[in-house]
């Protein structure tokens, strides 16, 4: 008993240790922004602009402080393929427009949006509008990351399970083991069945491709921190193709049950509609859901860092601190639940459109 | 809103990569990783098989031995009893012979002894009556040496004879 | 202006009934979730699982209104 409270104390008096350091470590930084804010009083901080750059995508890869990794562009207007690099056009001081002249039009950065232009700057409303951005953005190329650790990853891991057959897992392999059985045993069989072999390698895909993802999005050093699985378009993607193999794996009974259920004749006309709109709308769902879900965790996150700048005190930062902690623990566990929810719904769906029916 | 309009190039690049990645992956990291999995589950599964089968083996063994014995103590217990039987018999056989045999010899005993007896008897009789004639002879030789005597006996005698 | 402001606020107010409605949905399910745990310990993991994809559904609605609002 006695030995338990002197631990305690000795626990709690570490932990203030640690804490001052914290503090004095935290200083320069604070007092930094302070600076920078004051040189910049004309311009009130704005939180919602910030919090809405850093959740988009950009063209160029920021690495500390005003460093960051240029990317290719890559245009296809109406009269060919333009590349250059993100260098090129990317603002280095506020307020400045930069103006790249390319083989076809003129093109300048505006909001991370590439608009072409005329030589004054002067926007090209009907080029901008045949502008087609197939740039490597940041998205893009931490998503590249991503996908190379994923291959790096489930490589050493497949080649230890060629090394070591018939053995019990052994190293990392042990780690990724349960994550993939509890795919295959919690996900796939109680919702797809005995036909689930077909469709592993798409929900593992699917599961580790957004787990990864979400989990380098909360690191907040430079590989890390961007919004990829928070970007509409890439949630838009996954559900499309949930949509296409849910689909495409129909059987007789799932297009029975929406073109003609068992039920009255005069029902047919609310009910076909409603079920065609089903179609559609559940992966829909799953494209908002992920999205949402990851974009949110992003502003919480991102609004209690500004609270800092908001209140323009040093003081605010430890409250600001704690509860972006106690964020990133959620957003922890958000983003194995988003990607667990949309395999399993995935896994739902095409449980749906493959089940045997007896009737 | 900017944030909900998806951009054509991410969607672009997004289904690419995506597509490429399930393509690698599904041929060169989940195709072996499940196989190892499903064959090493398999495996283990038919071990337990196996397991449970030589367990089953083994109990069936067990009762077998056990039956055995039991029907082997059952019948060592049969001859134990008809060994004990057959002892039984040989001991009053053998108790009942040794009776006669010795009754037959007493009886034989008892005629030697009664033969001998008779025998002694008629010897003991003739040695007596030699024996007393010898003694009369002795006696009668003392009691007669004298003349005196002689006449005195032959008195007593004619007194004696009455006529 | 004016205009924005009353915009932001109506799509705050929105937002924050369709947040209402999908915490008393998620709390109903968690609540008897727990208590259908607490009945049958035995299917503890069948109903978690069940209970996380209606939460998300639940969700998946809150969330459209959530973006809805910031339409």
């Amino acid at each position: 008993m006695n030995n338990k409270s002197i631990l305690n104390s000795k626990k709690i008096k570490n932990f203030l240790k640690y804490a001052v350091l914290l503090m004095v470590c935290a200083f320069p930084a604070l007092s930094f922004a302070q600076e920078k804010d004051t040189t910049a009083e004309v311009k009130k901080f704005s939180p919602k602009e910030v919090i809405l750059e850093h959740i988009a995508d950009s063209h160029s890869w920021h690495m500390i402080g005003k460093f960051s990794l240029p990317l290719p562009v890559i245009l296809y207007t109406d009269k060919g393929l333009e590349v250059f690099s993100s260098a090129k056009i990317e603002r280095h001081e506020e307020g400045e427009t930069v103006i790249y002249k390319g083989k076809y039009y003129n093109y300048k950065l505006d909001h991370n949006k590439i608009l072409a232009v005329d030589d004054a700057g002067q926007v090209n409303e009907q080029a901008t509008h045949k502008l087609w951005d197939f740039s490597i953005t940041r998205n893009v190329a931490s998503m590249w990351m991503a996908m190379i650790i994923l291959l790096l990853v489930f490589f050493s891991v497949s080649s230890s399970y060629k090394n070591r057959v018939g053995k019990a897992p052994k190293g990392f392999q042990s780690l990724i083991e349960p994550v993939i059985l509890f795919v295959r045993d919690d996900v796939a069989i109680p919702n797809i069945g005995a036909k689930h072999v077909k469709y592993m390698p798409l929900l593992l895909t699917m599961f580790f491709f957004i787990l990864i993802n979400n989990l380098l999005g909360l690191v907040p050093l430079f590989p890390g921190g961007y919004n990829l699985t928070g970007n509409i378009a890439v949630t838009l993607v996954l559900s499309v193709i949930t949509l296409i193999v849910v689909n495409a794996s129909g059987n007789k009974y799932y297009w029975k049950h929406i073109f003609a259920p068992d039920i009255p004749l005069w029902l047919y006309i609310i009910m076909v509609p409603v079920e065609m709109i089903g179609i559609i709308s559940r992966p829909f769902a799953l494209m908002i859901r992920l999205f949402a879900n990851i974009t949110a965790g992003h502003i919480i996150v991102l609004s209690l860092i500004s609270l800092i700048f908001i209140f323009n005190t040093l003081w605010i930062s430890p409250v600001s601190v704690v509860f972006v902690v106690f964020m990133d623990v959620i957003e922890l566990l958000v983003a194995f639940l988003q990607a667990f929810i949309f395999t399993m719904l995935s896994a739902l769906f095409i449980g749906m459109a493959v089940e045997e029916h007896h009737h | 809103m900017e944030l909900v309009k998806p951009e054509i190039g991410l969607v672009f690049w997004t289904t690419i990569s995506f597509l490429i990645l399930l393509f690698i992956l599904g041929k060169f990291a989940w195709k072996p990783i499940l196989g190892a999995i499903t064959d090493r589950e398999r495996f283990i599964e038919d071990a337990l098989l196996k397991a449970e089968a030589a367990k089953e083996e083994m109990s069936r063994l067990t009762t077998e031995n056990d039956a055995l014995l039991k029907q082997a103590r059952a019948e060592r217990d049969v001859i134990l009893h008809e060994a004990k039987k057959v002892k039984d018999q040989i001991i009053s056989d053998a108790k009942e012979a040794a009776h006669t045999e010795g009754a037959r010899m007493i009886e034989m005993a008892r005629v030697e002894i009664n033969n001998q007896k008779a025998i002694a008897m008629a010897d003991v009789k003739n040695q007596v009556a030699s024996l007393s004639l010898e003694i009369a002879e002795k006696v009668l030789k003392l009691q007669l040496a004298d003349q005196e005597k002689q006449d005195e006996l032959v008195s007593q005698l004619l007194k004696e004879v009455k006529l | 202006m004016t205009q924005d402001v009353v915009h932001g606020s109506i799509a705050a107010i929105g937002a924050g009934l369709a947040v209402i409605g999908a915490g008393i949905g998620i709390g109903q399910i968690g609540g008897k979730a727990v208590e259908g745990i607490a009945r049958q310990p035995e299917a503890a993991s069948k109903i978690q699982t069940n209970m996380i994809i209606a939460a998300a559904l639940v969700e998946g609605v809150a969330l459209f209104a959530v973006v809805v609002a910031l339409l």
